[in-house]
This record gives structure tokens, C-alpha cells and sequence, in this order.
């Protein structure tokens, strides 16, 4: 199981969440978001929820986000829910993130397709910038964590950025991309392989090759 | 080579766009009013004859499972279909091409076997680290209910359908059919014992039915071409066209549609420029993703991949996740790598495998550095025989194939680093 722990509750972190309520944006999502489920059954929301709650938080903090203890009880109180049931999904789940995170999460993909790739380049590249696995850099700007397989292995290697993925990486082209990112810009995110659109075989694809120019009706040839 | 016509996702690339007026061009959405009309049965009866089977791994023939859904509620309860986007099985890729491609295909799908079941409404969960895909389906499900193709009526059919999407948060258990119900009711995703099966007691304690996506997004065409058109494609008891995903050590890693049974030499030659290195630079290839066992470059070479071909080679289709390894692969790493991924993602409810799964990766690295005894290969192949079967889901089996397939197929090499590490220890 993932080794995690949550911020620990303080009089600061009440100082700063306790008072935790969407934004007018945020309501009315909310309220969307509860309507996919039947009445009654408001708990299958908690997962949505803290999704919103920790890219509201991550919005007031120019970070990715997290869930400090005062905003999970918030959710709770959202869905009329036990606290530690809250608690419960926010920690099994990783994608929540329990503890602070820097501007930009830099997830590597480690796991075998992406490790028979060059995914050991990634991190090491990640590394010599000066970060470190499980920990943000000193000026807020970067978080490193080495996670499972994020299911892009046919461009692999890849690394997800907050929302963005970036595949087909060699260390040089990861360096491009963190660069963009540190100097404000928003690089192209998909593959980062020269000439390839996403996961035919590089070089052009071997079969449907009409679609690359038109949107060709096959059904014409059944 | 299976022909560009007879591909059933052709905007598998996304060079043209996802969106319902394109996806309406290729033929999706073409008078699904009338494929409902066919009643209930006759699509349950044709999808059986078509042959399609599970496309998530565990290859359960996909209209025999629609069939177990009660015909009509007795007690007021209203079922379920949950199609299973939380594709995180190491290798897999082809559900995140479907959605944010051709995510019409599978909404299209939803409607189809939803109806065959009776369902009232579609869950479809997709994995939370496909952020930008979920982004595609949430518009795509709008632009659906926009176009009257699916809510009230839909399709003008009479019939009330509903399609709600649903993200996960990284958690590859969800992907078990019972953990990914726990999920949707807002809980950690441990699996349920079985019985009761979902289709008696799932969602909510619904009756539900959990389908891939593929297998759900296939369902429209195989309707509209008919069952024997899907049928034409493989060998008996491996019918259909099928999503491969070749990753590793090819000269062009890739998606491509092929016919079920392609030949792994076809598969790699025609599509793959081939392996790094040449063919005899092959050193194995786990061919469903992670949990199959892997298989050395001579037996793997000329088999049919299918679901009996591979079975023949003591490994799995699985997803049609081809992982492929060439000669300069760590491959007590490589097989070490997912006895980590496994650690990782136990779910920590059944002992063997919240325990097995960490005692096999300890076990396992020191293998890699050969710092172990040689009769600890035993040991492990016997753990690994006692977290198999042993808990309540797969996961556990999964964790154990790949050590079994190493052990069974590279215990020389296994044995070289012990014996070398003694050596140099000596030294």
C-alpha cells in the first residue's frame, strides 16, 4: 500500500481552512455533480468533491492543491457524511493530495513499459534540476513523485503535470518542457516525438491512413 | 492484414475530431432508434453470436453476461450498467484512445447494451489520471443529451437513458468490477465477495453488469454489420477485431486495431517496424499486460494472439497490452518493477496479498542483486502460491503470475546472479 500521512491538524491550518467554502463557480458544480447520483445516495459525490475542493484550494494557493483536515470536514458536511469516511477515501485514493504540493506536481511514470523506455532518464533529469522524489523544491515551483502506470505506454516515457501529460520523452525534451513551464509558457502537451500526432507507429500510421487527411467514411467499402 | 474498412474504431489517432458531427460522418449515431427496435433479446442474441468477449482481461463472453441481468424488476429496484474506463493494468492504453477519440463509439454503446440489459442509467468510470480524456467524455456525453441521443426518449426509442461519468483517483483496485462499485458509492475501493454478484446485488444493491469499454464500444458496429461479419475475424472461440497495445522494445511503440489471432511476429513486423535490434535480439514479451506471465522469445514468436494461443504458451491476452523486452532488459527488474506496482496498489484488505504482495517485491530485489540464497526461489514460488487464490480479488493472483513466469522461465539467470553475488562476496 502507498506510504502516506496527512498534515497534521493544527490551530494554524484552522486559522487558514476552517472557514472553507466554494466560490459562486464552485456551488453550482457542486450541485451538478451531486445530481449524477440518485437521491439519497449524495456519498458516491465525495470523490468529485474532493477533487473540486482540491483544485479550489490549489486556485488560492497557485499550486496543484491539497486537502488540509478543516476542508475534508467541509465535504463532510457537504454530503452529511462521517468525517473519517471522508478521510478514508481521501487517503486510500493518491491522487489526493494530503499534504502540500509545489506549483507543479511532476508525476514520472515508473513502471515497467515506461521503465523499458527510459523512464530512469526521466527521474535522473528530474533530479539533476534539483528535486527529489517526495519533496517540493524550496521555492514552491516543483513536487517529484514517481507514480504508477499512468496508461499512456505506447509513448512512453511520460510524465503528467498537473493536468497535462507529456509522452515520447528523452531527458532533453523533458528539460524543454519544464523550462516552458518555469518561464510561464504552456508547452504542446501529447507527445513531444517529432512528426507523430499520438500513438500510431512513429513515422506515420500503417492502417487508416485516409484519416489523416479527411474524415473518410468507411462505410462506403462495407 | 485486417482491411482499413473492416476497423471498427477508424478515428483511433484523433486526426480528425472527436466531436458528434464527425463521429456521426464516420457512421456512429446512424439510426440507433432502429438498432432498439430490435427488441431486447435479439441484441442479446446477437452479441452472443458474435463471439465478442470481454475485452478487459478476463475475456467472459459479453452477451452471456448481459443475459444475467434480471428481465424485468421485481421489487422496483432499477439495474445498472458500469462500463470500466479505469484502464491502469501496466501496458494497457487503448480505453484512453477510444474516449478521447472516438468517445461517441462508447456513449453509442452505453445506450445499445444498456437497453439489452435494462438498465436505467450508464456509470461510465474513468480513471482519475485521465484528466484530459474525462474532459472529452463530459462534453461528449453533453453533446449526446443535447441531440436527444440519450436522457428522456432517447433516440426517440421511448426508452429513458441516462449516462453519467464518473472519475476515479488513481487507485488501480477500481478496476476489479466490485471495488470500482464500492468506488461509485463514495467508499475506498476494496472488492466484494462474491456472491452476491453484482448482477444480482450490485450498484447501490442494484442489479449491475461491469463491461470494458471496448467491449461496450464495439457493440453499435457489431450490430450494424452483424454478428457473423464480427465473427469473421479469428479463430473459433477468439472471434473480432481487437485494440493491441505494443509497448517496450519495438522500433515503433503503438495502438493499432488488428484481427484477434494475428500472428505476435505479424503484429510486431507489419505495425511495429519490427523489434529493436532484430528478431533475434528478442528476449520475452508479456503480452497481456502486467499480470500474464511472461513468455521467452521462442515460444512467443509464431503464436496466435488470442485467448487459447496465449493460454497455450501458460500466459493470458489480458487487455492486449504486449509489453516486449529485448536482450538488453533487466529482466529480474523488470519483473521486480511490477511486484512494486503490485505492493503499491493492494488494497490492503485480504492478508496474503496486502503482506504477499510486499514479501514478494522484498524477495524479488534481492533477487535482482542476487543477494539471496538460491533455495529462496522456492520459497517465493511457493508464497506465491499461497497468495494465489487466496483473497477475495484478483489482484493477488496478478501480483503472483509475473514472479511465476520469471521463475519458470529464468531460473538459470536467477541462479547466475545468486552465484556470482556469492562469489564476489567471497572475494
Amino acid at each position: 500500500m502507498a506510504d502516506r500521512h496527512l498534515e497534521p491538524d493544527s490551530p494554524e491550518l484552522r486559522a487558514r481552512w476552517g472557514s472553507f467554502a466554494w466560490t459562486k463557480a464552485n456551488v453550482a458544480k457542486a450541485k451538478e455533480i451531486v445530481a449524477r447520483y440518485p437521491a439519497g445516495r449524495q456519498r458516491s459525490a465525495v470523490m468529485p468533491l474532493l477533487d473540486l475542493a482540491q483544485r479550489q484550494v490549489g486556485a488560492e494557493t497557485d499550486t496543484q492543491g491539497w486537502l488540509p483536515i478543516p476542508v475534508m470536514e467541509f465535504i463532510a458536511r457537504e454530503l452529511d457524511m462521517p468525517i473519517i469516511r471522508v478521510v478514508e477515501v481521501a487517503s486510500f485514493y493518491t491522487m489526493y493530495n494530503l499534504v502540500p504540493v509545489g506549483r507543479f506536481h511532476v508525476q514520472v511514470c515508473g513502471t515497467t513499459p515506461c521503465m523499458l523506455r527510459g523512464s530512469d532518464d526521466i527521474l535522473a533529469a528530474c533530479k539533476k534540476r534539483g528535486m527529489a522524489k517526495g519533496h517540493t523544491s524550496d521555492d514552491g515551483m516543483w513536487t517529484l513523485t514517481e507514480v504508477e502506470c499512468m496508461g499512456n505506454c505506447a509513448s512512453a516515457p511520460m510524465v503528467q503535470i498537473n493536468d497535462d501529460n507529456y509522452e515520447d520523452l528523452t531527458a532533453e525534451r523533458l528539460d524543454a518542457v519544464l523550462d516552458a513551464l518555469a518561464a510561464g509558457n504552456a508547452p504542446k502537451a501529447g507527445t513531444q516525438e517529432p512528426g507523430r500526432h499520438t500513438v500510431e507507429p512513429s513515422g506515420g500510421p500503417t492502417t487508416l491512413k485516409e484519416m489523416v487527411k479527411a474524415n473518410h467514411d468507411y462505410r462506403k467499402e462495407w | 492484414m485486417l482491411a482499413d474498412k473492416d476497423r471498427i474504431f477508424t478515428n483511433v489517432y484523433g486526426y480528425q475530431p472527436w466531436n458528434l458531427k464527425a463521429a456521426q460522418a464516420r457512421g456512429d449515431w446512424d439510426d440507433t432508434k432502429a438498432i432498439l427496435a430490435r427488441g431486447r433479446d435479439a441484441i442479446i442474441e446477437e452479441v452472443k453470436a458474435s463471439g465478442l468477449r470481454g475485452r478487459g482481461g478476463a475475456g467472459f463472453p459479453t452477451g452471456l453476461k448481459w443475459s444475467f441481468m434480471p428481465k424485468e424488476s421485481k421489487d422496483g429496484r432499477p439495474s445498472f450498467l458500469v462500463i470500466n474506463a479505469d484502464e491502469s493494468e501496466p501496458g494497457s492504453c487503448k480505453d484512453r484512445e477510444i474516449i478521447r477519440h472516438d468517445p461517441h463509439k462508447l456513449i453509442e454503446g452505453a445506450l445499445v447494451a444498456g437497453f439489452a440489459m435494462g438498465a436505467r442509467a450508464a456509470y461510465i468510470y474513468i480513471r482519475g489520471e485521465y484528466i484530459r480524456e474525462a474532459e472529452v467524455l463530459f462534453a461528449a456525453v453533453q453533446e449526446a443529451y443535447d441531440a436527444g441521443l440519450i436522457g428522456k426518449n432517447a433516440c426517440k426509442s421511448g426508452y429513458d437513458f441516462d449516462v453519467f461519468v464518473h472519475r476515479g483517483a488513481g487507485a488501480y483496485i477500481c478496476g476489479e468490477e466490485t471495488a470500482m462499485i464500492e468506488s461509485l458509492e463514495g467508499k475506498k475501493g476494496q472488492p466484494r465477495l462474491k456472491p452476491p454478484f453484482p448482477a444480482g446485488a450490485g450498484l447501490y444493491g442494484c442489479p449491475t453488469t461491469v463491461n470494458n469499454v471496448e467491449s461496450i464500444a464495439v457493440a453499435p458496429t457489431i450490430m450494424r454489420r452483424g454478428a457473423a461479419w464480427f465473427a469473421s475475424f479469428g479463430r473459433e472461440n477468439n472471434k473480432g477485431t481487437k485494440l493491441f497495445q505494443i509497448s517496450g522494445h519495438v522500433e515503433k511503440p503503438c495502438v493499432v486495431e488488428e484481427a484477434m489471432s494475428i500472428p505476435f511476429s505479424e503484429l510486431i513486423e507489419k505495425h511495429c517496424g519490427g523489434i529493436r535490434g532484430g528478431k533475434d535480439n528478442l528476449l520475452a514479451v508479456i503480452p497481456g499486460g502486467s499480470s500474464v506471465p511472461l513468455v521467452p522469445a521462442a515460444e512467443i514468436w509464431d503464436a496466435p494472439m488470442d485467448f487459447d494461443g496465449l493460454r497455450a504458451v501458460g500466459s493470458g491476452l489480458g487487455t492486449a497490452a504486449v509489453i516486449v523486452m529485448d536482450k538488453s532488459t533487466d529482466i529480474v527488474r523488470a519483473i521486480s518493477r511490477l511486484s512494486y506496482f503490485y505492493k503499491h496498489e493492494s488494497c490492503g484488505q485480504c492478508t496474503p496479498c496486502r503482506e504477499g504482495t510486499g514479501w514478494m517485491w522484498r524477495v524479488m530485489e534481492r533477487l535482482r542483486t542476487g543477494d539471496a540464497d538460491v533455495s529462496e526461489i522456492d520459497m517465493l514460488w511457493d508464497v506465491t502460491k499461497q497468495v494465489e487464490g487466496h483473497t477475495i480479488c484478483a489482484l493477488g493472483d496478478a501480483a503472483a503470475w509475473p514472479i511465476q513466469g520469471l521463475i519458470r522461465h529464468f531460473r538459470p539467470e536467477l541462479e547466475r546472479r545468486i552465484g556470482e553475488n556469492v562469489r564476489e562476496a567471497a572475494e
